[in-house]
């Protein structure tokens, strides 16, 4: 770690400038690093690594897992799905970190573990930040930008904010702004004996009222929207934040989970008076209660980044992207980390990334730091090139065992070009990219959920300017390399391989 | 980490306010209107972003909310849509994948409700669905020319 004496990148003219190091922005610096790019500056308003975990959740443990054991040894690239905490390294000793600092208390890390993993990860990995330097203004300037920072200005031709989302958002409900959000909830043996309203059904709603249910006489999570326990079984939240939903279906003991829009909130002397009308039920609600909470939610701190043209989305909370994830309204501009959940893909029955945590857009990150290379300053670009032969046994093992397709299902593909000249692993890509494309004929394959929710394998082949989707059989145990796989992929890319093979591997 | 409410710029609609001003749902009321914002995202695509796809299955039904695209067959352009037009949802009730490619012609602001939830959606508000239909007509009608 720098000391203060000794900080990196004093303000002046860069490539690439990067805010951020929460784990989106040391992944995303570590693979910009290993780019080429030659002047890249590493910006953080924080004095030490770790982003959002050097304080949340505020209940101090994560939900997202990390298997100190698995089917495959830590270190290795298929064991990546077993951790979905760890950065990803290009080298052994940057690999598989969260698990060193897990006590094994739990199968997902506590909070201090988690941050411990990211200090290590910049550590080792020699990711240099120039800590206490806070982004404040943007502006464009001829083909590039400048940030204005606590430090002075910085130019460059490519921003990249890995600036998270945590920036607290009150929903504009009437009244709300009087109630302390999700971040300055207190300690839950505050609400000893009180009865407690919590605005919101998502994570950190859940969150509080499971923290709360030792404590609390009565907790109430209302918004206008249903659980859908459908999705619950897909979701994190299952891992923990139940107890309270599952409290309210069996009858409850004091807690309850309801559908209403909130249509204000009155503060009084011993208390707060909610008003509420039903969404999947007719009527209206009023509640006395001690204590309200809002957690609805959080928005990323974008400062000026709309009024420059930035577009957002979801509700003015995210800068809209595109499958890159660079803004869609201001070329040049490109986000990292948290924020990237707002480039959903493809949607495919109703599926979305997973770039709202550390297992997707540690991905997304190193895919990005390759896209702003040779897009932006024409390096890299090489490819592996790949024997006929080789095509079938490295697209099954990517099905099988790729994290990055089995992380990002439906966003990230494996794709292989298939050309005069030979046959190219073009690597990980975003899928929504790899289908927009009228280049020549190539094939992607993806792990996808389908219409009824089962994980399957799909195989996705440009041919003559035309796309094929294939859908191959699920597995109870997701094996996707059987015969029955082989046979079928093999039938698929018949029509697109060459007879004969046209290039040996580099 | 600071975690300051630093001031920000409030969009200039929100999200409800904006679906608020589509015929579509003239005749959901507010606490409706805040179910459908919660329950399904905004999606905003760049000027020639594609946003659905011939052929690719699994795709949901869009209302544009604000912006233009255009609706694309094997390579031709045939009809331009813009706020308040929704597609998508031909596909949905005939199982089969899209027909043609639409793609935005300016930054586009879309409401999408997936596949597998529409049916569930227009169950529950009638209303919607009947206006729909009322639309469905008038393209039918539009698309018809009969032998006299």
């Amino acid at each position: 770690m720098e000391s203060l004496d000794e900080r990196p990148f004093p303000p002046g003219d860069y490539d690439v400038v990067l805010v951020g190091s929460g784990p989106g922005g040391l992944q995303t610096a570590y693979s910009l690093a290993r780019t080429g790019i030659p002047r890249c500056a590493v910006i953080s308003r924080d004095p030490a690594p770790g982003g959002m975990f050097r304080r949340f959740p505020v209940y101090q443990r994560l939900i997202s897992w990390t298997k100190p054991d698995a089917p495959f040894e830590r270190g290795t690239r298929e064991y990546e799905w077993y951790d979905h905490n760890s950065l990803v390294g290009d080298e052994r000793e940057h690999q598989a970190l969260a698990p060193e600092f897990m006590d094994r208390t739990f199968d997902v890390p506590a909070r201090p573990e988690m941050e411990a993993a990211l200090v290590e990860f910049a550590t080792r990995g020699d990711v240099r930040v120039r800590y206490g330097c806070e982004w404040l203004s943007t502006r464009r300037e001829g083909e590039g930008f400048v940030l204005g920072t606590s430090d002075g200005e910085y130019r460059c031709r490519v921003c990249v904010f890995a600036i998270g989302v945590t920036e607290p958002w009150v929903a504009p409900i009437p009244g709300l702004e009087a109630a302390p959000h999700y971040v300055a909830a207190n300690a839950p043996e505050t609400y000893e004996g009180k009865s407690v309203f919590i605005v919101g059904k998502r994570n950190s709603g859940f969150e509080l009222a499971q923290g709360l249910l030792p404590w609390a006489r009565r907790i109430v999570l209302g918004s206008p929207r249903p659980v859908d326990t459908a999705m619950l079984a897909f979701s994190p939240l299952s891992i923990r934040y139940l107890s309270p939903y599952t409290e309210h279906v069996r009858g409850g003991t004091g807690s309850y989970v309801v559908d209403a829009a909130i249509e204000r909130v009155e503060r009084h002397a011993n208390g707060y008076r909610i008003h509420a009308s039903g969404t999947t039920w007719e009527g209206q609600l009023e509640l006395e209660v001690d204590e309200v909470i809002a957690a609805t939610g959080f928005r990323a701190p974008t400062l000026d980044l709309p009024t420059m043209g930035v577009a957002m989305v979801n509700d003015g909370r995210m800068p809209a992207q595109t499958p890159y994830w660079e803004s869609v309204s201001v070329p040049g501009i490109y986000f990292a980390g948290n924020t990237t959940q707002a480039s959903p893909g493809l949607r495919k029955h109703g599926a979305t990334s997973s770039s709202g945590s550390v297992n997707g857009y540690r991905y997304n990150a190193r895919v990005l730091a390759r896209h702003i290379a040779e897009k932006h300053f024409g390096l890299g670009g090489e490819r592996s090139l790949l024997n006929r032969d080789e095509v079938l046994p490295h697209l099954l093992g990517e099905l099988a065992h790729a994290p990055e397709l089995w992380t990002q299902k439906g966003y990230l593909a494996r794709v292989v070009d298939i050309d005069g000249d030979g046959i190219r692993d073009e690597g990980i890509v975003p899928l929504a990219d790899f289908v927009d494309r009228d280049d020549g004929d190539a094939c992607a394959v993806a792990v996808e959920y389908d219409a009824d929710g089962t994980v399957i394998p799909v195989v996705y082949l440009r041919r003559g300017g035309h796309l094929e989707e294939h859908h191959l059989p699920p597995h109870p145990l997701h094996r996707f390399g059987t015969d029955e796989h082989r046979q079928q992929l093999t039938a698929c890319l018949a029509p697109i391989l060459p007879r004969k093979a046209k290039a040996s591997r580099l | 980490m600071q975690l300051g409410l630093a001031a920000v710029d409030a969009p200039t609609a929100s999200y409800v306010d904006a679906l608020a001003r589509l015929s579509l749902f003239a005749d959901l009321p507010h606490p409706q209107l805040e179910g459908l914002a919660h329950s399904f995202d905004e999606e905003v695509f760049a000027e020639g972003q594609r946003v659905m796809r011939q052929d690719v299955t699994g795709g949901g039904f869009y209302v544009i909310l604000d912006g233009e695209a255009k609706v694309v067959i094997d390579g031709t352009e045939r009809a331009r849509l813009t706020r308040g037009d929704f597609f998508g949802e031909i596909s949905i009730l005939t199982d089969e994948a899209p027909a043609a490619d639409v793609i935005a012609t300016s930054v586009l602001r879309c409401l999408i409700i997936p596949d597998n939830e529409l049916k569930a959606f227009l169950l529950k508000q009638p209303s919607v669905m009947y206006r729909m239909l009322q639309v469905e007509a008038r393209r039918l009608r539009a698309a018809n020319v009969w032998n006299r």
